[in-house]
């Protein structure tokens, strides 16, 4: 009974951090967007010029981009991913990206 | 009859009542559109204003470029529909690859606002006609990603077909690109800048009338389509 119980409420946190759509569930993918090397990243340069400002010395260079978790089904093929990352995720006029199935 | 241009809202848009009252000031007819209708209502000219559309995530004005009125301005902007961009607006119509290059962070890191002088390098747009070449205008600049960048490629083209239509005169505010501050398609009828000609319409609300002569210019372009 009381191990019944918890069953139902583990079905429905479950439930709830994975509706129906996401039930499918095979991989854990990663897409970082970095600036384009030639692109100026005033924002890596900020971060840099702060570091020294708690002491720490001999960081060349930071770059600042985004990292995004994707949990696709297995519909979602690699140029699917691609497209995802080229299309939406990044601007290919100022962005690379890579694509990491974990 | 009394022409109708279009003027975008977005979730986040900010400058859509200005950018009607500047269509109106010009003699025109603003009709308003919605960001979520496939409807451009037969407007002969759309203007997508500036602000901070679904609050600039990801990159500002990429989701705009997707949303579903988008579709429809990009198919009539192929055709030859008249479309301005301004400042949020200029970066969606590159998102949605209208126009060349992207905007990003000013390189100061800080949010630009002032008057700003430009000079109106092209009057062979859809959107300058009634301005004459070599022409400086003032009117507001109010961005933190107005840095215009393109590949070396893209700035040779751009330069070399007369398309960078306005360019930052005296201190560059944000370092884009050669100065630019606003460029048009290949076919002249979209263009896009920065600045925000429609806050300088009117002497009591803004530094001057020099934001006026872009309204003006669409309704000689649409007459003589």
């Amino acid at each position: 009974m009381f191990v019944g119980h918890v069953g139902i409420l583990t079905d429905r946190a479950a439930r709830v951090r994975r509706p129906p759509p996401y039930a499918d569930v095979v991989a854990r993918v990663v897409v970082d967007v970095m600036p384009k090397p030639e692109i100026l990243d005033p924002q890596g340069q900020a971060v840099s010029r702060a570091l020294t400002r708690i002491g720490v010395a001999g960081v060349a260079e930071v770059r600042q981009g985004k990292h995004f978790e994707l949990e696709v089904d297995d519909s979602i093929d690699d140029d699917t991913l691609h497209r995802i990352a080229g299309d939406l995720l990044a601007n290919p006029v100022i962005e690379d990206w890579t694509v990491t199935r974990l | 009859m009394t022409m109708r241009i279009g003027v975008i809202t977005f979730p986040g848009t900010l400058d859509d009542i200005d950018a009607a009252r500047a269509v109106r000031h010009a003699g025109a007819e603003p009709v308003a559109l919605w960001h979520g209708d496939h409807d451009l209502r037969g407007v002969a000219a759309v203007v997508v204003p500036g602000g901070f559309s679904y609050g600039d995530y990801l990159r500002a004005g990429a989701i705009a470029s997707l949303a579903p009125i988008m579709t429809e301005v990009i198919d009539e902007a192929r055709r030859g529909l008249p479309v301005l961009g301004i400042c949020n607006g200029f970066q969606i119509l590159c998102e949605a690859g209208l126009l060349p290059g992207a905007l990003v962070r000013n390189a100061g890191l800080h949010f630009v606002c002032r008057d700003q002088r430009l000079r109106i390098d092209s009057t062979e747009t859809a959107w300058t006609s009634d301005y004459t070449r070599g022409q400086e205008i003032v009117v507001p600049l109010k961005s933190g990603e107005g840095r215009y960048v393109a590949g070396a490629a893209t700035l040779a083209e751009l330069e070399a077909e007369g398309r960078v239509v306005f360019r930052y005169v005296g201190e560059n505010p944000n370092d884009a690109l050669s100065d630019i501050a606003g460029i048009a398609s290949a076919d002249g009828r979209v263009v896009g800048l920065m600045p925000h000609p429609e806050h300088a319409i009117d002497p009591l609300t803004g530094p001057s009338t020099d934001g006026l002569g872009v309204f003006t210019s669409v309704l000689t372009a649409v007459a003589a389509a």
